[in-house]
């Protein structure tokens, strides 16, 4: 059993939660209604990517599991809930962009539309993964994605592009997120396996491609590329900013209290 | 007549942070309101279904998906500025439809439809 398969989906699912969980914190504090609808949207499409990755890694740690202990008996069962819930920080393999606070809308937009736009280049590979189940799930969530990214990308053009103020908070998210953005490309051990198996996206392929889409967006915006940023690099590992530990307190907070409660 | 909506907030999220707090009372910097109309499948007409606020035409589109076809209502959308809508005044409406009241034959209640004929 191919173990950098469990770890390359749960990477892609946690992706996907964590980022719907931030969004959601936009839930009745949007500036509009209209767009606390919007992102709060974008929210429940993340969190359903999320639950099909889950669904899928909790399937290959079962049968992982049963043919190494034939015996069965008390055995735990993974579930999507399981994975959810009961993981600790350092087993989840996140971006760290995707685990950055909300900051202001301009910020959150930001990292929307640089997640987004890295989502729908991985994506588009993955349609062809080898794996059947990631090319389902990752053709499923294409349609969405694309919304994604031009929702956002409209917002990052009109915020850039628009008063003073937007502008000047704009330029203050890129300064902020702009760090986070190199992790995208550079791939963990479960990656590089993942992609050498024909299952994974080659990441090395899809930066240019990434920072192409991004200068055109930006020139829109009038917005700097940043240059010579030094990269954050570790979610993808389990070395986190210390933001994850507060959303998984928020979280998992339920299960952890009340142990296999049900709505 | 000029109405101005005005945010409140609650929870962990302070005011500057939310940036809804740049709106003013100014109606300048209000963005306009638009009205929706939602085809729910070919064939069928656009209905109206309500309105909401947006900067410009491409935001209201995307403003009435999120908010008005999110539980599959709708194949096709459109968008006009409320202020172009022009409507009959309900001071008039006695010159305007009453007289219409009295004259039941103009309905087609007194013909007997054939059986095959299910869409009347």
């Amino acid at each position: 059993m191919n173990d950098s398969l469990i770890q390359y989906t749960l990477h892609l699912a946690d992706n996907s939660l964590i980022l719907g969980q931030r969004n959601g914190e936009w839930c009745g504090h949007g500036p509009v209604l209209e767009q606390d609808i919007a992102i709060t949207n974008i929210s429940l499409d993340l969190i359903g990517q999320a639950r099909n990755f889950y669904q899928y890694a909790a399937r290959l740690i079962n049968e992982n599991a049963t043919k190494v202990s034939p015996t069965g008996g008390d055995l735990e069962r993974a579930t999507e809930d399981t994975l959810a819930y009961l993981r600790k920080e350092r087993e989840f393999k996140n971006l760290l962009l995707v685990e950055q606070p909300n900051g202001d809308w301009g910020q959150s937009i930001l990292r929307q539309f640089f997640f987004s736009q890295f989502q729908y280049l991985l994506f588009e590979q993955l349609q062809n993964s080898k794996d059947e189940q990631i090319a389902a799930i990752a053709e499923k969530s294409l349609k969405e994605i694309t919304y994604h990214l031009r929702w956002s990308s409209e917002w990052v053009i009109r915020l850039g592009d628009g008063t003073e103020e937007s502008h000047k908070r704009m330029v203050k998210a890129v300064d902020e997120l702009w760090r986070y953005t190199g992790e995208m490309f550079e791939g963990a051990s479960y990656e590089l396996r993942a992609a050498s198996d024909g299952v994974g996206a080659n990441l090395s392929t899809l930066e240019a491609s990434w920072l192409d889409k991004v200068k055109d967006i930006f020139n829109e915006a009038s917005l700097p590329i940043p240059e010579k940023v030094f990269m954050q690099t570790g979610g993808k590992e389990g070395r986190h900013t210390e933001h994850l530990g507060y959303i998984l307190t928020e979280l998992q907070y339920m299960q952890r209290a009340y142990p296999n409660s049900e709505w | 007549m000029n109405t101005y909506i005005r945010k409140f907030y609650y929870g962990d999220i302070p005011e500057d942070k939310t940036g809804g707090n740049i709106t003013s009372m100014d109606s300048k910097s209000d963005w306009p309101l638009w009205e929706v109309f939602i085809r729910s499948k070919q064939g069928l007409d656009h209905k109206h279904v309500g309105s909401l606020h947006a900067a410009d035409a491409q935001m209201a589109i995307e403003n009435a998906r999120d908010v008005y076809t999110r539980r599959m209502e709708g194949v096709s959308i459109w968008v006009v500025e409320s202020k172009y809508i022009h409507a009959s005044n309900p001071e008039e409406a006695g010159e305007l439809y009453e007289p219409a009241v009295d004259k039941v034959y103009r309905h087609p209640t007194f013909y007997d439809l054939p059986d095959e004929v299910n869409q009347m």
